[in-house]
C-alpha cells in the first residue's frame, strides 16, 4: 500500500503541471458518495479542473438534515488528465428519532472512455465503481441485509449546451447504476434471498446562470428489496456557487422518501469542496 | 417538491421571455471596435500564458490579429468574409491539445468579461466556437 501510494505522488511529480486549465464549473460539485457530479448523482465530469497532463486535489463535506436522520460524508478525492478520478469516503447516519449511528466507507473510481463536456457532440461518458464497506453492520443485518459491502458500477453521460435557453448554458447528465446497496449502503446490501444487481436510473439537469452559479434538479431511482420498510426515490433542487476553482458552496431541498419506516424524510443538504 | 418544480420552470420561463428583441451578436459584441478589443485582449492573455504562448512561436501574429478579428466578425454574423485558411490548415503545426483549448476559452471569456460582455453574449459566442475543437486540436 505504502509502496502504490508512493509510486502515485512520483507519478504526479512527473506530470509537467499542476494547474486548473478547465473552464469553472465543469468540475461540478461532489456528491455524497465522493464522486464528481450534483449532491447524490455521479455524473460523468472528472472532479476538478484540471485538463489533460494536469491533476488536482480536492477535499469536501456534505451536511444533510432531514426529519429523522442526520447524514456527514467527508471525503478526499484525485483527479488525473482529466480522465480518472480516485475517491474516498466516509459517511456518517445518524439516526437522531431511533438513536445510535450507521457509518461506511466508500471508495470510488472513474474513467472517462469519451468526449468533452463542452466541446464535443457525443456527451462526456465516465464508467465508474464504488466500492462500500459498511462499519456498523449490525443493525443492516438485523432488518435483512445479507452482506456488509458490495459494489456499484455505473456509467454516465453528461454534455453541456452552450446558450441554450435565455443565453444560459444547460447541462443534462444521465447515469444508469448496477447497485446492490439498500439505501445506498447505509442499510448494507442485498437481502435475505440474495444480492444481485439491479439497474438504477439517475438523472440531473442544471442550468449556469452566470459562471459562478447554478441551479438544478435530480432524481435518483432506489431499489427497494428490504422487507421491513419501504425504500424510495431520492429527489434534490440544488443551487451551486463557484466561488472560484478553489471553492464551490452546494445548498439542495432534498426530499429522500421514507427511511427504515419513517416516511416523508424531507430537508435540506449543505456541501463545501475544496480543490487544488 | 412539485411545487417547487413548477416554481423553477416558471422562473426558466419568466428568464426566457424577459429578453427583448435582441440586435445581433456582432453589434452585442461592439461590432468592429468591440471584437477588436477583445481579440487583442485574447493576444495579451496568449502571450503572457507560458503553457501556451510556444505554440505561436512561429506566428505572424499581425495576420494572425487581423484574421481573427476578420473571422469573429463573420462568425458573429458581421460584415466581413474571413479570408484566412481553413481551420484544420490554419491550426497545422501548432500541435494544441486540449488543456490548450480549455486554456484559450478561459482566456477568451476573461477577454469578454475585461470588456463588460454580458454572460448570455458570451456563451453565444462560445456555442459557435466550440464545435471547432475536433478541427483545431491535434494538428
Amino acid at each position: 500500500m505504502n509502496k502504490t501510494v508512493i509510486w502515485l505522488l512520483l507519478a504526479l511529480l512527473a506530470l509537467p503541471v499542476h494547474a486548473a486549465s478547465r473552464v469553472l464549473a465543469t468540475g461540478g460539485a461532489t456528491t455524497i458518495e465522493g464522486s464528481a457530479g450534483g449532491g447524490i448523482v455521479p455524473w460523468a465530469v472528472i472532479n476538478g479542473y484540471g485538463s489533460n497532463e494536469e491533476w488536482s486535489l480536492q477535499a469536501f463535506g456534505s451536511w444533510v438534515g432531514v426529519d429523522d436522520f442526520t447524514l456527514h460524508s467527508t471525503g478526499i478525492g484525485l483527479s488525473v488528465d482529466n480522465r480518472w478520478e480516485l475517491s474516498y469516503a466516509r459517511q456518517q447516519f445518524k439516526l437522531d428519532s431511533i438513536g445510535g449511528q450507521l457509518r461506511q466507507d466508500i471508495v470510488g473510481v472513474k474513467y472517462r472512455l469519451a468526449g468533452q463536456l463542452l466541446y464535443t457532440n457525443l456527451p462526456q461518458i465516465s464508467l465508474g465503481l464504488h466500492y462500500k464497506r459498511h462499519l456498523d453492520f449490525e443493525l443492516p443485518s438485523l432488518v435483512g441485509a445479507r452482506s456488509r459491502s458490495g459494489v456499484d458500477a455505473y456509467v454516465a453521460a453528461s454534455k453541456v449546451w452552450l446558450d441554450a435557453i435565455a443565453g444560459r448554458n444547460l447541462l443534462l447528465n444521465g447515469t444508469i447504476r448496477a447497485t446492490q446497496a439498500n439505501q445506498t449502503g447505509l442499510l448494507g446490501f442485498g437481502n435475505t434471498e440474495n444480492q444481485r444487481h439491479q439497474l438504477m436510473f439517475e438523472g440531473s439537469a442544471a442550468l449556469l446562470l452566470t459562471h459562478h452559479l447554478a441551479v438544478g434538479v435530480e432524481f435518483k431511482q432506489k431499489p427497494n428489496r428490504l422487507a421491513f420498510a419501504d425504500e424510495q426515490h431520492w429527489r434534490d433542487l440544488f443551487v451551486a456557487w463557484f466561488v472560484n476553482p478553489n471553492l464551490s458552496v452546494t445548498a439542495a431541498y432534498v426530499d429522500l422518501g421514507s427511511i427504515a419506516g419513517l416516511p416523508s424524510q424531507q430537508g435540506w443538504y449543505l456541501a463545501l469542496e475544496g480543490s487544488w | 417538491m412539485k411545487s417547487l418544480l413548477s416554481l423553477l420552470s416558471t422562473a426558466l420561463l419568466l428568464l426566457a421571455c424577459s429578453q427583448t428583441p435582441q440586435p445581433s451578436l456582432y453589434q452585442q459584441l461592439g461590432e468592429e471596435a468591440g471584437i477588436t478589443a477583445i481579440t487583442d485582449q485574447l493576444l495579451y492573455r496568449i502571450e503572457h500564458d507560458p503553457l501556451i504562448v510556444n505554440h505561436f512561436r512561429d506566428t505572424d501574429i499581425p495576420r494572425f490579429r487581423h484574421l481573427l478579428i476578420e473571422q469573429l466578425c463573420e462568425l458573429s454574423g458581421g460584415p466581413c468574409v474571413y479570408s484566412g485558411a481553413t481551420m484544420e490548415e490554419s491550426h497545422t503545426g501548432l500541435n494544441l491539445n486540449t488543456r490548450d483549448f480549455d486554456r484559450l476559452v478561459n482566456h477568451l471569456i476573461s477577454a469578454m468579461q475585461q470588456q463588460g460582455i454580458p454572460y448570455g453574449t458570451q456563451n453565444q459566442l462560445l456555442a459557435l466556437l466550440a464545435p471547432m475543437y475536433p478541427e483545431v486540436i491535434g494538428r
